[in-house]
């Protein structure tokens, strides 16, 4: 496939912030191989890495360029990368010296992953994946992103479709060339298709959503006023991020914040306490601490023993306070957010819980978009197999393809005819 | 200029009386131009009319009070409810016709039809006047005015037959070609292809042995493809089955150097759902044998249509194929089978009323194309009579949806993804199916057909008095029986006929047919409810309009293969962009973000 050049070239820093060892310069677009013509004078070899000197006067750097023309590269474009050293200067002028070169911008975010999608580089589940990747924060997430980016998902899609193909050629075939004797008066095997391919598709549904991967494990910290929330908040997200006092009622609205822990992203909530209230603002508050207890994925229960949600982690706090030392029957663990004592304890408690609802190593996270089709799938084959007529079970496989190709945004009718036609001996 | 009509149908096979008679029916003056009137409504090949999907579109023409399904009726010699066991949604009509009766029929529902005039005599090319086609001139140099054009010549654009390594020019046995016609397209610059076809040879049905061979009656019930129609009115008459065998392939393999298909000779692309014989035993070389239809051709008439055994190899070959196979042993050929190229258009040039984009007021419809068959052609007819009408009298266009009915999925298909092969109606083409049902056709589309006019008297009634009816039923249907009510309890398969009458015994009242379409919507209708959201999901889409001057080419990132495909096709809306092949989510968020751009 031939490539349409789009008008403009892109370029940008694809690594992390500098300072840094080395800071690599991506440029993308019909202007690449000009720009590194201007820059140093020459092109290198197709996909050898060449020291080369980019500028004259002044020269800017000692770099190490790769080009990957198009359309075999990530973005389906001509595509040249600069490896700097990553110093800020550096990297500043390099980016100054490409801006001010004719058809070059800056590109914005994410556009790379864009034009490589819409150049039929990479598909929709792929795409999703990569800009994940790019984004990613944990060690976690950076995997669950690579096997995405790498196409696990969408290779699993594609084994399923074909494998749903099959199974549809047959009642197809049947159905729309039921005079012809070459076609077999059976369902073709579909039924031995459906039930191990629904059970694929129903244990990647329970591998744990990747929003908790990508967004971080929800922790809600719940109880009366005063019990102090507030407190052992910003004791676990290590700074004033709440505003604590001895006032009850002074959280009113949800605040929540962002922390890694052992490679763990976790997003703490704190909320205002539990209690009836004549205040209208501090009700919708309570409303609001009530909803973030519902859906978190954990809740750290500040309240008596016997009050606390299933589920949660019963926590005594205060417990350097005369008269709290003891650990009641019941709590979990005595902490002192003021003092620290039981804080490690209970931060190894979350990691550990945290731990059984992430997706483990070599299971695939899917995004909601992902599961919602997935599951759509399934529900389909589900009524596949127990449809009472042919045209029922091809409806219901069609159900299943579409939804699947609502997840790598590739369809059409024309691989099933070819299925049917490469397998029968159809027509008069 | 002598003479001058609102529209001027060229060419008179299957698309082009359909289209006739609907745009006469539109109140538009209309000539018939076709090159030997005795031949208007010949079937060139099979003589059969309907099938699976291919019934869908006789019974959608016969709601829109078209031809082909009376005529059916009043020459049909066998009927056959394909897929009987199967579901009605893809139970296909289909019957044999007596070949004079049924162009017998179409001639004379065309020369009953008023506003409608039949030229004979051989189209050469057009009059475009200030871009606008203003009228056809024929070989003869007669001229003829008009302010539209329908373009339905079938195989007959630069046609060439090619019996066995034989070619000559020619649109059907005995038929010259069309050639000025097809000069005149390639002038206008449209993009064209080439196609081909083939049929069997005939045999004289009175040198079969046909108690060697099995028979297959005709269906004892006594359904009709028109609604309009009753009972048989010809007498029904069975067809054989026979087989060919290892020694028919073994003569094939023999003589495979000798058929142009395979010695390179044929350029054009075949179906592959209607190959030649040599075509299976190439591709399928493990099969035993494939199935012979022995068709009649009609009630006064000997001759025999053998379907399985289409063919261009030549006549000696021909002899010893037939010779080979249980019951035809002593068979005589009576007219030998043929391979047809032509010429056709790409449909993609064509706007979703069948209308060429480039050149206002010229339609085009059938074979010409890209398609095969009859009813595919009909249909087209249809829909491009009732265009050209809609154009000339400055009346808005008639628009067929995908989720609608059949016609409008194979406009949809063929103006938007062209054709690589002869394209033929499927059940399978149609994702809405389980709607798109040939018991329904009426409901679906008569109350549209009547809402621009093209209805008789005499459906018309018919069709008020049956939605009364149909109505009635319903509600006797949705009254709450305990937990759910009649209609609910049909998803159930045990759940039929008779419970209905011990459930509600007023139902026995209701027409059968009536009944039947009910039952059968109450069947699928969870189905249905769940196709309804994509059905409105696609509607979405399908508002946003494209503007005719969108410039794919600026589009950032869109491919070279996508940009082709869309220029080609030129969607007339993002939900129709959407169906172009290849054409992935990204590239059509980036059409939208464009045309919202060019909107603003
Ligand atoms: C040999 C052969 C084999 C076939 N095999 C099959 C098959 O296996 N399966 C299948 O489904 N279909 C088959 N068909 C196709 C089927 O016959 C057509 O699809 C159908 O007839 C097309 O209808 P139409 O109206 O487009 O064209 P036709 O039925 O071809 O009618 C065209 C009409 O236009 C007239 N005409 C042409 N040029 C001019 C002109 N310049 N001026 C005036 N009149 C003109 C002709 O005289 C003719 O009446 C075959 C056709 C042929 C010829
Ligand atoms: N000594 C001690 N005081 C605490 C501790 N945690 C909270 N407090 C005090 O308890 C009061 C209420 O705390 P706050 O966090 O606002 O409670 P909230 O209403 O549950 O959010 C404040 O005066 C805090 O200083 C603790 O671990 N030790
Ligand atoms: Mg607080």
């Amino acid at each position: 496939m031939k490539l349409v050049p789009t008008q403009e070239t892109i370029f940008a820093l694809s690594s992390g912030q500098p300072p840094a060892a080395i800071a690599i310069v991506r440029v993308s677009g019909i202007a690449a191989v000009e720009s590194l013509q201007e820059l140093a004078g020459r092109v290198p070899e197709p996909r050898i890495a060449t020291l080369m000197t980019l500028g004259r006067d002044p020269v800017l750097d000692r770099v190490l360029v790769l080009f990957f023309p198009g359309p075999n590269s990530v973005t389906g474009e001509d595509l040249v990368e600069l490896h700097l050293h990553g110093g800020r200067a550096v990297v500043a002028a390099v980016e100054a010296a490409l801006a001010a070169l004719p058809g070059l911008r800056r590109a914005e975010p994410g556009e790379f992953t864009r034009r490589a999608f819409a150049n039929g580089r990479l598909d929709l589940a792929e795409a999703e994946g990569l800009g994940d990747l790019l984004t990613a924060e944990t060690e976690g997430q950076r995997r669950n992103a690579m096997a995405l980016a790498e196409g696990t998902l969408s290779r699993a899609v594609r084994r399923w479709r074909a494998a749903l193909i099959d199974a549809a050629a047959a009642i197809e075939a049947r159905i729309d060339f039921a005079d012809e004797d070459d076609v077999p008066e059976d369902d073709g095997g579909a039924g031995a298709v459906i039930a191990p391919l629904l059970d694929e598709i129903e244990a990647m549904l329970r591998v744990p959503p990747a929003e908790r991967l990508r967004d971080g494990i929800r922790v809600a910290i719940g109880g009366p006023p005063n019990a102090g929330k507030s407190t052992l908040f910003n004791g676990l997200v290590g700074r004033e991020a709440a505003i604590a006092t001895p006032i009850p009622g002074t959280t009113r609205d949800l605040i929540e914040f962002p922390v890694q822990i052992s490679g763990m992203a976790f997003i703490f909530i704190d909320t205002a306490g539990l209690r009836e209230t004549e205040d209208f603002i501090e009700r919708i508050g309570v409303d609001r601490a009530q909803q973030a207890l519902d859906s978190a994925d954990i809740v750290i229960w500040l309240g008596e023993v016997g009050t606390a949600p299933g589920g949660a982690l019963h926590v005594h706090p205060r417990c350097d306070l005369p008269g709290r030392e003891g650990l009641p029957v019941g709590a979990d663990l005595a902490v002192s957010a003021t003092g620290g004592t039981g804080m490690e304890a209970l931060v190894s408690l979350l990691v550990s819980r945290g731990t059984s609802l992430l997706p483990r190593e070599g299971e695939i996270a899917l995004v909601q978009r992902q599961r919602e089709a997935l599951a759509d799938c399934a529900d389909s084959l589900k009524l596949a197999e127990g449809a009472p007529d042919i045209l029922l079970v091809a409806e219901s496989l069609r159900g299943a393809r579409a939804a699947l190709d609502r997840l790598t945004g590739q369809g059409g009718v024309e691989p099933l005819l070819d299925a049917i036609f490469s397998r029968f001996c159809i027509g008069k | 200029m002598s003479r001058s009509f609102d529209v001027i149908i060229v060419g008179g096979g299957h698309a082009g009386s359909e289209a006739a008679a609907a745009a006469a029916r539109m109140g538009a003056k209309v000539a018939l131009l076709t090159i030997r009137r005795d031949q208007i409504g010949a079937m060139s090949c099979n003589p059969a009319i309907g099938g699976l999907g291919k019934g869908h579109l006789v019974r959608e023409i016969d709601a829109f009070d078209g031809l082909m399904a009376r005529a059916a009726d009043a020459a049909a010699i066998h009927y056959r409810m394909l897929n009987g066991s199967k579901g009605a949604a893809v139970q296909g009509p289909r019957v044999q016709a007596d070949r004079r009766r049924y162009r017998a029929a179409i001639q004379a529902g065309l020369t009953g039809q008023e506003n409608l005039e039949i030229v004979e005599g051989e189209a050469f090319s057009f009059r475009i006047d200030g871009g606008n086609v203003a009228g056809v001139v024929l070989g003869d140099g007669r001229a003829l005015a008009c302010d539209a054009v329908v373009i339905a010549t079938g195989t007959f654009l630069n046609g060439k037959l090619h019996f066995g390594m034989d070619a000559k020019a020619g649109g059907r046995v005995d038929e010259a070609p069309s050639i000025g016609m097809a000069a005149q397209l390639r002038a206008l610059d449209l993009p064209m292809g080439r196609l081909k076809t083939g049929t069997p040879p005939r045999l004289d049905g009175r040198t079969i042995d046909w108690a060697r061979v099995e028979i297959q009656p005709s269906d004892g019930e006594e359904w009709t493809f028109s609604s309009q129609s009753h009972g048989r009115s010809c007498p029904q008459v069975a067809c054989g089955i026979t087989r060919t065998n290892l020694e028919t392939h073994q003569v094939i393999r023999d003589n495979l150097y000798r058929s142009p298909l395979f010695a390179g000779a044929i350029e054009g692309a075949g179906p592959r759902y209607c190959p030649s014989i040599e075509d299976k035993v190439v591709r399928f070389g493990d099969r035993e044998g494939h199935q012979i239809f022995l068709e009649p051709e009609g009630l006064d008439d000997h001759i025999v249509y053998p379907n399985g055994i289409s063919t261009s190899l030549p006549l000696d070959v021909q002899q010893q194929i037939v010779a080979s196979i249980a019951g035809l042993e002593r068979a005589q050929i009576v007219q030998q089978g043929y391979a047809v190229e032509y010429d056709h258009i790409d449909p993609r040039a064509l706007g979703p009323s069948l209308g060429l984009r480039d050149f206002p007021g010229v339609f085009c419809a059938g074979q010409i194309n890209g398609t095969t068959g009859y009813e595919e052609a009909a249909a087209q007819g249809l829909v491009a009579g009732l265009n050209a009408a809609a154009f000339a009298l400055g009346s808005a266009p008639v628009l067929f949806d995908r989720a609608e009915s059949y016609i409008g999925v194979m406009v949809d298909d063929l103006t938007l993804h062209g054709v690589t092969e002869p394209y033929r109606m499927l059940t399978a083409r149609a994702e809405y199916r389980l709607r798109l049902r040939a018991d329904n056709a009426q409901s679906r589309l008569t109350a549209k057909a009547m809402a621009i006019g093209v209805v008789g008297v005499e459906r018309e009634a018919a069709f008020v008095s049956r939605e009364t009816e149909r109505c009635e039923a319903r509600k006797l249907l949705d009254a709450k029986q305990g937990k759910r009510s009649l209609f609910e309890s049909l998803c159930f398969p045990d759940f039929a006929l008779p419970e209905l009458f011990e459930h509600q015994p007023l139902l026995r009242n209701i027409s059968s047919d009536v009944l039947d379409e009910l039952v059968n919507d109450g069947r699928y209708a969870p189905y249905v409810e769940r196709q309804q959201r994509e059905v409105l999901r696609m509607r979405s889409d399908e508002v946003v309009l494209i503007p005719d001057d969108l410039d794919y080419r600026l589009i950032g990132g869109l491919s070279n293969e996508m940009i082709e495909r869309l220029e080609a096709a030129r969607p007339t809306s993002l939900g129709a962009a959407g169906r172009v092949r290849g054409v992935t989510p990204a590239a059509l968020a980036a059409i939208l973000v464009r045309c919202r751009r060019m909107a603003a």
